[in-house]
């Protein structure tokens, strides 16, 4: 997220236009935006307290938009990821409580790093089956994964039969103990949760601008058929993304049921839909072909710091989803103005120029 | 010929620049457009022509400049604009939507309707089967657009601009995509127009039609205008002289080399139709290595799709194919460039193209694995081979991390090329890779094929121009109908007898050959 004030810094001294390199620069304008709005507006906000637990709730977002990102820019779009964080919180608790019975008197239980793994492989399967779906069986992506979001929902609740697993301690005579540190501990300071969304966005990043994979992800949403012939696995990159924001999903559904130490079906619902506002918000395209981790992430906190600072100013929720939407579509008319700008602008100069 | 003043000027441009961030493409250009007559227009790839067009017909707005419509000053802020004062545009790239019919695409936005503010679908399939009969094309108006070929898509295009009824018709690059016998008939649509008083503009690559067709010529060059005659007092060599600096390069010569041991086959190669029978008809041929083998063919020979079927990109053809005396089992396109093929497709705007990457990365998107240590893509490397490429075919861009869709169409022509040899193929199928590019760039092309061949590639090329399959093959394969027709060495290979061979088996269509070449 750092490279793009550099960049657009560059794009700027030479284009000249103040303008155009506040449009350019709108995500970063807008969060900065925020910030100092709540922290004139509303008391405590820039605590260190309250700065680390907002950016732990940004965290789960931008862990769901950047696998959404690299969906979006394949050309598709992933409805399933908050199913999956709640069906991925349902398997962890579970496993903590009950292990997996193999119905010979005999019950095996996990520490919590393999049941950490456990559900992140949960999680990438759920995204294999999105996958499959789309590339196999040629189902529209928005279809695909709205079927798997009904039927992941359901599956968690009938996991528990709608009821919480509550109290994820786990025993020590059983080495289930220490689940909550992902949600509660914390590493030279910071939450662990804060120390993943780091290393899985520089993992990200360098995937989308470094690695052949990376490529292959822009170009299938470019163009499909040019990608084929150029022998990219069209099919390969796709499962990938969708495996990829399954894996995301997993993780933050670890991450939910160690906050609370207890796991609820219902977790997740509705984060697809502000995945998808971050990943806008940062500047990727629907259409496929354009997007940015790095904007992604700032899109996050900006989506994030804004709910969380009306919360603290004690707007009402109704009035948070007016705003929330409100600034979705700014963004996108904004990025939109922007380019017709752009043009504008270098034409001037050229003309200028001779 | 007509003296000079008996067409009067119908549209004149005066001083009018143009400039897109990066590049200025039209520099004070003074261009007068005659009725009555054919206009044209030529120059390098990149030289300006299509956006001199655009700006007549609203596409794009001038930076600086004046449009004289019949003397009065226009401005067009759109195409819309454009057609309402009786100008249209057949554009270099296609502008068709593929999920509606011709008919619905030649009435676009002029869509006929009946009392009740409803399509009249059979008025508007009947009148576009008139235009289309002109066209002699074979297109039914009710056929769906994406399942026509590139070159009858092109013809649909022209349908939909003759149907402007326009007073000013400017063609870009209308037969690009067309074979010799669709190049006549189109000329006689033009004679026809010509002989109503309208005035066409005609941009195109392939000289001898300018001269057979123009009456004035203009030549552009960097974006300025450095020739204006009329077409009697010129000939081929003139315009390469006023269009590069320089005389024509000639088609490389064979060099003499013999080819070596056999590099690929195809046995069986079938590949069934959706309507019902062979689109490949049960092709079988050898290529040797250091080996050019042109496949000649009329549009729809099915010579685009045997290249399909040896690239792996139909599931439910049949064949076998070889490579170097090794089978090539695997039946995906990406396995097989891994064992050494590589196609230059046809249509670059929708399968040779990913318009909104940057050139570089388009140049090297099927050679990634080239520039990877591990997982890593070594940004030197990369940046190298894009460099070498650029330089190579002269491709003319300021900045290679600019969008790929803001070069000239032949400018984009020549990075389908460079994507192609980029993945150091054993052998290279090229599906008219001449399409769109200037007399210059062609020679560099064909230059880099002996070059390659030289080098122990095999190389099949697809073409429907005779002079281009007569001069760079070693060997010339003619198909017509999905089947092979025919099989020359060069040393027997006559005009004659390959035009007769493309002909066999086109029962409807007799009159196809006749005036094939001439
Ligand atoms: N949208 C655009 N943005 C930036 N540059 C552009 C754009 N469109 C065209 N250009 C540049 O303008 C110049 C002229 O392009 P133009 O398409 O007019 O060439 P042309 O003469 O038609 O060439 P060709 O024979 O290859 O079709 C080229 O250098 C091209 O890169
Ligand atoms: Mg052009």
């Amino acid at each position: 997220m750092t490279d793009i004030p550099a960049k657009a810094a560059v794009a700027s001294a030479s284009s000249g236009s103040l303008l155009l390199t506040l449009m350019k620069l709108r995500t970063f304008i807008a969060l900065i935006a925020v910030l100092v709005f709540f922290s004139i507006a509303a008391p405590n906000f820039l605590s260190a307290a309250n700065l680390i637990l907002m950016s732990k709730h940004v965290a789960l977002n931008a862990f769901l938009a950047m696998g959404m990102t690299f969906v979006i820019i394949t050309g598709g779009i992933d409805l399933s990821v908050g199913s999956i964080v709640g069906l991925c919180g349902m398997v962890a608790g579970y496993l903590v409580l009950n292990g997996i019975d193999l119905q010979i008197g005999y019950t095996i239980y996990f520490n919590v790093l393999e049941i950490a793994l456990i559900t992140l492989a949960v999680g990438i399967l759920i995204g294999a089956v999105n996958g499959l779906l789309i590339t196999r069986l040629n189902v529209a992506p928005f279809i695909a994964t709205l079927g798997v979001l009904y039927v992941s929902r359901g599956l968690a609740l009938l996991s528990s039969d709608g009821r919480t697993f509550p109290n994820l301690v786990g025993k020590p005579e059983l080495g289930t103990t220490g689940f909550g540190f992902l949600g509660a501990g914390r590493l030279l300071g910071l939450p662990v949760s804060i120390w993943i969304l780091v290393v899985v966005a520089l993992g990200a990043a360098y995937l989308a601008k470094y690695t052949p994979l990376g490529r292959h992800i822009f170009a299938v949403g470019g163009n499909e058929r040019a990608a084929r012939i150029s022998g990219v696995r069209v099919n390969l990159v796709k499962m990938f993304v969708y495996m990829f924001s399954g894996f995301c999903a997993a993780i933050v559904g670890l991450i939910i049921s160690s906050e609370l130490m207890a796991s609820h079906p219902a977790t997740g619902e509705s984060f697809e839909l502000n995945a998808i506002a971050a990943a806008v918000l940062g500047g990727t395209s629907m259409s496929g072909g354009r997007g940015t981790i790095g904007g992604t992430i700032v899109g996050a906190f900006v989506i994030g710091i804004l709910s969380d600072g009306l919360v603290m100013m004690g707007v009402s929720s109704f009035w948070q989803m007016v705003i929330k939407g409100l600034v979705i579509i700014v963004a996108v008319v904004v990025d939109q103005a922007q380019r017709r700008l752009q043009s504008r602008v270098t034409l001037m100069q050229m003309a200028k120029a001779g | 010929m007509n003296a000079a003043t008996d067409h009067d000027v119908i549209l004149k441009l005066e001083d009018v620049s143009k400039v897109y961030s990066g590049t200025v493409a039209v520099k004070r250009a003074n261009f007068e457009v005659r009725k009555g007559a054919v206009n044209v227009l030529v120059g390098e790839n990149g030289a300006g022509k299509s956006t001199l067009m655009k700006i007549i017909a609203g596409v794009e707005q001038p930076t600086l400049g004046r449009i004289l419509l019949e003397g009065e000053e226009v401005s067009f802020s759109s195409s819309g604009d454009a057609v309402n004062r009786g100008i249209g545009m057949v554009f270099q790239e296609l502008n068709l939507f593929g999920n509606l019919t011709v008919a619905e695409n030649i009435f676009a936005t002029r869509e006929i309707t009946n009392r009740f503010r409803k399509i009249d679908r059979k008025e508007q399939e009947r009148r576009a089967s008139e235009f289309l009969e002109r066209l002699e094309a074979g297109i039914r108006p009710d056929m769906l657009v994406e399942d026509l070929r590139i070159g009858q898509q092109q013809l649909v295009e022209i349908a939909k601009a003759v149907s402007l009824d326009a007073r000013v018709l400017i063609m870009d690059e209308p037969t690009s995509a067309l074979s010799a016998a669709e190049v006549e008939i189109l000329f006689k649509v033009i004679a026809d127009l010509k002989a109503r008083g309208v005035a066409i503009v005609y941009i195109s690559h392939r000289l001898e039609e300018l001269i057979r067709i123009g009456d004035y010529i203009t030549v552009l060059r960097d974006g300025r205008i450095t020739g204006q005659e009329e077409m009697k007092n010129v000939d081929t060599q003139w315009i390469v002289r006023q269009m590069i600096g320089s005389d024509a390069k000639d088609f490389a010569k064979a060099d003499g080399h013999l080819p070596g041991e056999e590099i690929f086959r195809a046995e069986d190669i079938c590949l069934p139709r959706v309507t019902g029978g062979l689109a490949v008809d049960h092709v079988s041929l050898s290529l040797r290595a250091g080996e050019i083998l042109g496949i000649y063919g009329l549009m729809g020979a099915g010579r685009s799709e045997l290249f399909d079927c040896i690239m792996g990109r139909h599931g439910h053809s049949t064949g076998t194919i070889f490579i170097a005396g090794k089978q090539v089992r695997e039946r995906d396109t990406a396995r097989r460039i891994r064992r050494g093929l590589a196609l230059i497709p046809e249509d670059r705007q929708r399968e040779g193209l990913v318009s909104i990457l940057s050139v570089a990365s388009n140049l090297t998107l099927a050679s990634l694995s080239r520039f990877v240590r591990l997982f890593h893509i070594r940004g030197t490397d990369e940046k190298q081979a894009v460099t070498r490429m650029v330089r190579e075919l002269a491709i003319k861009v300021a900045d290679p991390a600019q969008e790929v869709s803001s070069l000239s169409g032949g400018n984009q022509q020549k990075v389908v090329i460079s994507k192609a040899l980029l993945t150091g193929p054993k052998v290279l199928l090229m599906d008219e890779p001449s399409r769109g590019i200037d007399v210059g760039a062609k020679a560099d092309v064909f230059r880099t094929m002996r070059k390659l061949s030289r080098d122990g590639l095999g190389i099949l090329f697809a073409t429907s121009d005779l002079d281009e399959v007569m001069a760079l093959s070693d060997r010339i394969a003619v198909m017509s109908n999905g089947r092979l027709t025919g099989m020359f060495d060069r040393a027997e290979a006559t005009e004659a007898a390959i035009v007769a061979a493309s002909a066999l088996g086109h029962g409807p269509v007799p009159q196809m050959e006749s005036n094939a070449h001439d």
